[in-house]
């Protein structure tokens, strides 16, 4: 049975893509067997965050009308042996997911793989409710900034009232936080929330911090998941993200405003 | 054996009446549509009487017809009419069902003078009896977007309310985290009801009808525990 991980946000543009590559390709990289599923129909941009763009021949739509098997729509990762892709189509509207079909589709995934991401489209309308009313648990991805965190509370209510497990009485779908495009030093000036205001509004763990970088655009232009970078800090918060994910205690970086090194403490090897 | 198909019953219906003083168009509909958006959970689809006895100007039938059109725009579903003896024989079709104005009811019960003391005394006993419904207790944050009722009973919730949710009680009202959203206590009338919070940071607190917004709420004990009660005629926030 797999564990089905929705990545939400309410808000559009906050990073949900950049966060189902970066945590499905982490997950795969620890040998876990992952499939991760682009909800946003229509607007496809998952294939191109993963760089698998031209390999698309059949998608998510498809395979619910019948017009193509899963086996057919899965694409494999060309990193990663345990990971494969299902992308959304580019020609049909949200309405085309019906949830009996999203339904069978999970059902079979289910005794395949370990994880299923589902990457949310933005809103939180019948797109996002269908991407999260089968999830386990559910990483809500939220911006430093008022409006991105009013949206995310109100997912959580969502997830709280509209899910399957809601609805059925089951245990509750686990909620972690995930702060994106956080920067330290426009938190300082009063710019932007602190991760404390933002873990006091919402209330649930932090799973991760991930700091604004130019690096996620690097990556994204060249279709390579930013985790893969592991050089870059965004790289480095989404790798601690994944450990903490599957329940190893990892202390939060990137949270400070990083001191540039003098010329002469580098040159005196100084720390 | 046949099941009955209905049966008739009385009853006593707890509905908002909206008691005209005066009626200019615009002006009411602007307060209206004010008042409603301070408290839309306490109005919305709310059943409501018109109250036309103490209006001192005359109302013709289409002003009748605008004045309800606009109650229904602001989501009240008026009801009933209620007009003094000299109204409704200005207004002979009258679109909703006239109740009787509230003085008048006191005549009609008025005893008509009996001519010999009967010998059968009837007495009706009362049973009164107490039926306690437990409170209802909330675990689980309330979200933007949400809305909690505890319908009969006191609200009770072990976790913060989130700006943009709303939680209602007959009763009163505890919050054992911050309390930034709506609360409205009393909402069928009680003016005994109280709203609790350990962090009081709402966006507003009603009692029994009468509320205060944050902006008010920010000059008395923002961001600390506090008790909000209904005390002649206004609500006092008190430290806990
Ligand atoms: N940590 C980061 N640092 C800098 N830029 C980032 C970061 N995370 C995301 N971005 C940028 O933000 C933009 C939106 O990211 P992304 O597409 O992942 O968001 P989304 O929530 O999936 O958007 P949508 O709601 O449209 O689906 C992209 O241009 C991406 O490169
Ligand atoms: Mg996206």
């Amino acid at each position: 049975m797999a564990k089905i991980i929705v990545v939400t946000s309410g808000k559009g543009g906050v990073g949900k893509t950049t966060t189902s590559a970066a945590i499905s390709t982490g997950l795969a990289q620890r040998g876990h067997k992952t499939v991760v599923i682009d909800f946003d129909v229509g607007l496809r941009n998952l294939d191109l965050i993963m760089g698998c763009e031209r390999r698309v021949v059949y998608d998510f739509v498809n395979v619910i009308n019948g017009e193509a098997t899963l086996n057919q729509a899965l694409i494999k990762d060309k990193r990663n042996e345990t990971l494969y892709i299902l992308p959304a189509s580019q020609t049909r509207d949200k309405d085309a997911l019906t949830t009996e079909g999203v339904e069978k589709v999970l059902n079979e995934l289910s005794e395949e793989f370990d994880y299923i991401i589902c990457d949310s489209p933005a809103g939180i309308e019948k797109g996002a409710q269908m991407a999260l009313y089968f999830a386990d648990a559910a990483i809500v991805t939220t911006n430093p900034e008022v409006s991105s965190v009013r949206d995310s509370d109100r997912i959580l209510g969502i997830l709280q009232s509209k899910s399957r497990r809601a609805e059925q009485g089951l245990a509750p779908v686990e909620e972690y936080l995930l702060l994106t495009r956080y920067n330290p030093e426009r938190v300082e000036a009063g710019e932007m929330l602190g991760v404390k205001d933002v873990e006091d509004i919402l209330a649930i763990p932090l799973l991760g911090v991930i700091p604004e970088s130019e690096a996620v655009l690097k990556a994204s232009n060249q279709g390579v998941p930013v985790i893969l970078d592991n050089e870059s800090d965004a790289g480095q918060a989404y790798d601690d993200a994944v450990s903490r994910l599957l329940g190893d205690q990892v202390e939060h970086r990137f949270l400070e405003v990083q001191k540039k090194k003098g010329f002469l403490s580098r040159f005196l090897g100084g720390k | 054996m046949n099941e009955p198909n209905f049966q008739l019953k009385g009853s006593a219906v707890t509905a908002i009446v909206l008691e005209l003083y005066q009626y200019d168009t615009q002006a009411f509909r602007d307060a209206l549509q004010e008042k409603v958006s301070q408290a839309p959970a306490l109005f919305t689809a709310s059943p409501i009487v018109v109250q036309l006895d103490k209006l001192e100007s005359t109302l013709d039938p289409s002003l009748l017809a605008t004045l309800l059109q606009d109650c229904q725009n602001c989501g009240l579903q008026p009801m009933a009419l209620r007009l003094n003896d000299e109204q409704a024989e200005q207004l002979t079709e009258l679109p909703l069902p006239r109740l009787p104005a509230l003085n008048s009811r006191s005549r009609a019960v008025e005893p008509e003078p009996s001519k010999a003391a009967s010998e059968v005394v009837v007495k009706t006993v009362v049973e009164e009896k107490i039926i306690e419904r437990a409170s209802k207790i909330v675990t689980r944050p309330v979200r933007s977007g949400q809305q909690v009722y505890a319908e009969g009973t006191d609200l009770i919730i072990l976790a913060p309310v989130s700006e943009g949710a709303e939680i209602l009680a007959d009763g009163s009202i505890h919050v054992y985290g911050p309390l930034r959203g709506r609360a409205l206590a009393g909402v069928k009338g009680n003016t005994q009801a109280r709203v609790f919070c350990q962090s009081l940071e709402a966006e507003l607190i009603s009692i029994a009808g009468n509320f205060k917004l944050s902006d008010a709420l920010r000059a008395e004990r923002w961001k600390q525990a506090a008790q909000i009660s209904y005390q002649d005629d206004q609500l006092i926030v008190m430290p806990l």
